[in-house]
């Protein structure tokens, strides 16, 4: 009788363990999921179907590459994370939030939580490298001592602090392409877009740049990268999503590039 | 807003105007320019109905002249009838000598001429105030049975014509007014235009990064109210000094008696200087969040 009680409380003690175990594991799923689309459909003119019924799901601190032919689809998954476009139906979740039906008003504070660096590098041409940072951080209304504070940190972390005050015109491609990660990642976003970031730089200036990615994703961001370059997708041995036609066919977490370019 | 980004954002909108000065100026000038129109329609109107106001104040009476040799006594009840008049307010009895007076007042310096007059040619009159200038036709129908009155006049058909007119060229000069005004907005918008053409991927950037639309908007609206300003300060300037040239000529090569009834030159100047400068930045401001609007759409 004392025994069979003993092992029922041991029973019970065991459900209770595997309960909290289980409740973590769940809510940790949750919180540990930056991107989120169900069934995303995204057409732009009758019957040209940009997405077509994509479900995927980006957990924080993932390094991933979306690659695939021009044409497949990258730029507009891209495009519905910063709701530059909506998706004709479907849900979409960034940080457990459904932005499907985000307010225009708040579509700004969406995207300062997500950094973006492009192939054309898009610094502004008449503010010197330390001022196309900082011109970030004034954006969303930080104060001069943080800016005085953060921006040098950046330009070190990138190893640009001899260049703070050239002009953009003055650097080299992958020096710019440091600057405009620098100010991608000023404000602290979870999540870096970074659209083909190498694509205008010769080979070992590439991988220069992905050294730098790479210790931003180590710090926790989120890096999520469309890119043509096979040797740097085969080399990271990171989760790879490839789409085709507006699918996704691919998506394998230590993949290779898969096309022959 | 916070504070610091007020001072980002003004500071931002001062940068502007000088990054984009050739442009800055073109928006200037198109602002004066159309101002100077304006100016030049906005004083004829203020001048006709100020015109207009006084000369219907002088003519909004009626005067009855008395024949001659009348005695004081007649004279006396004529007044009183006239007074009676339904309609009437009020009556001043002008004498003879008194009409001289005022006649010599009036010539002023060739009043000499007067001196020669053997006589007073002049009538006694009654001067005939009216509660309003539509009784007129009752009132002189009414003075008409009265005996002892040699004539009367009256200007109805004048203040009318007057009033007609007055309001006649306010009305152009409103339309003129407004068309001149969505015109300037219009060129405005295009100058504004082609500097936000250059300064597209600044704006895509800000987007990008999280920019509230308003955080994009304030700088750009600053400049376009600092430049509707100094256009509208130039245009006063201008039309300041035009109004009074054209004053001093007119004082000196016509009479004083033209002259008075012309708005002065400061008062003209107070004027002008609130309404441009409130049409002015206005312009400068809608202008500005007009040609905004296609690029702020992402």
């Amino acid at each position: 009788m004392l025994k069979n009680r003993h092992n029922v409380l041991i029973f019970a003690g065991k459900l209770a363990g595997i309960y909290i175990v289980l409740s973590k594991h769940i809510s940790n799923q949750e919180l540990m999921t930056l991107i989120e689309m169900h069934n995303v459909f995204k057409t732009y003119q009758k019957d040209i179907h940009a997405l077509s019924n994509i479900n995927i799901m980006i957990k924080k601190g993932e390094f991933v590459f979306l690659v695939g032919p021009s044409g497949a689809g990258k730029t507009t998954f891209t495009k519905l994370i910063l709701k530059e476009e909506n998706p004709d139906c479907g849900k979409i979740y960034i940080d457990g939030e459904d932005i499907t039906n985000l307010s225009s008003r708040k579509i700004p504070y969406l995207r300062r939580n997500i950094g973006v660096v492009f192939q054309d590098f898009r610094l502004l041409p008449n503010k010197n490298v330390y001022e196309n940072i900082a011109f970030a951080m004034n954006v969303i209304g930080a104060t001069s001592k943080e800016i005085r504070r953060r921006v040098p940190m950046l330009l070190a972390m990138v190893g640009l602090s001899a260049q703070a005050g050239n002009l953009p015109h003055e650097l080299s491609g992958g020096e710019k392409q440091r600057v405009s990660i620098a100010r991608a990642i000023v404000n602290n976003p979870s999540l870096l877009i970074a659209d083909e970031p190498t694509g205008n730089l010769d080979p070992a200036t590439a991988w220069g740049i992905m050294r730098v990615l790479r210790q931003v994703n180590r710090r926790g961001t989120t890096i999520l990268m469309l890119t043509h370059a096979k040797d740097i997708v085969d080399v990271m041995q990171k989760r790879v999503i490839a789409l085709e036609r507006g699918k996704i066919v691919r998506d394998e977490l230590q993949g290779a590039y898969g096309y022959e370019d | 807003m916070k504070i610091r980004s007020f001072k980002y954002i003004l500071r931002q909108g001062l940068v502007g105007i000088w990054r984009n000065r050739t442009m800055g100026l073109a928006s200037i000038a198109s602002v004066s320019a159309t101002l100077i129109v304006l100016g030049l329609i906005i004083i004829l109107v203020l001048n006709i109905n100020n015109m207009a106001e006084l000369v219907q104040v002088q003519f909004e009476t009626i005067q009855v002249f008395l024949e001659d040799e009348l005695p004081l006594k007649s004279i006396s009840e004529i007044g009183d009838r006239i007074e009676n008049i339904d309609g009437v307010k009020s009556t001043m009895y002008e004498s003879k000598e008194v009409a001289l007076r005022n006649m010599k007042d009036r010539w002023g310096d060739q009043a000499h001429l007067l001196e020669y007059l053997e006589s007073n040619p002049l009538p006694n009159s009654y001067i005939i105030y009216l509660d309003s200038i539509e009784q007129a036709h009752e009132v002189v129908y009414e003075l008409e049975e009265i005996h002892g009155i040699s004539d009367i006049r009256y200007y109805k058909e004048i203040i009318d014509n007057l009033i007609r007119i007055a309001s006649f060229i306010t009305n152009i000069g409103l339309i003129l007014i407004g068309t001149l005004i969505i015109i300037s907005i219009f060129i405005i918008v295009n100058t504004i235009k082609i500097t936000l053409n250059a300064r597209k991927q600044e704006i895509t950037i800000m987007k990008d990064i999280g920019a509230t639309n308003w955080f994009i908007r304030w700088p750009l609206i600053i400049e376009g109210t600092i430049l509707g300003f100094i256009g509208a300060l130039i245009a006063v300037a201008i039309v300041h000094y035009g109004y009074q040239h054209f004053y001093n000529m007119i004082l000196t090569r016509f009479t004083v008696m033209f002259s008075a009834y012309m708005i002065t030159v400061p008062e003209m100047f107070g004027r002008i200087l609130v309404m441009f400068a409130i049409i002015g930045s206005g312009v400068g401001a809608l202008g500005s969040i007009l040609s905004l609007r296609r690029y702020l759409r992402v």
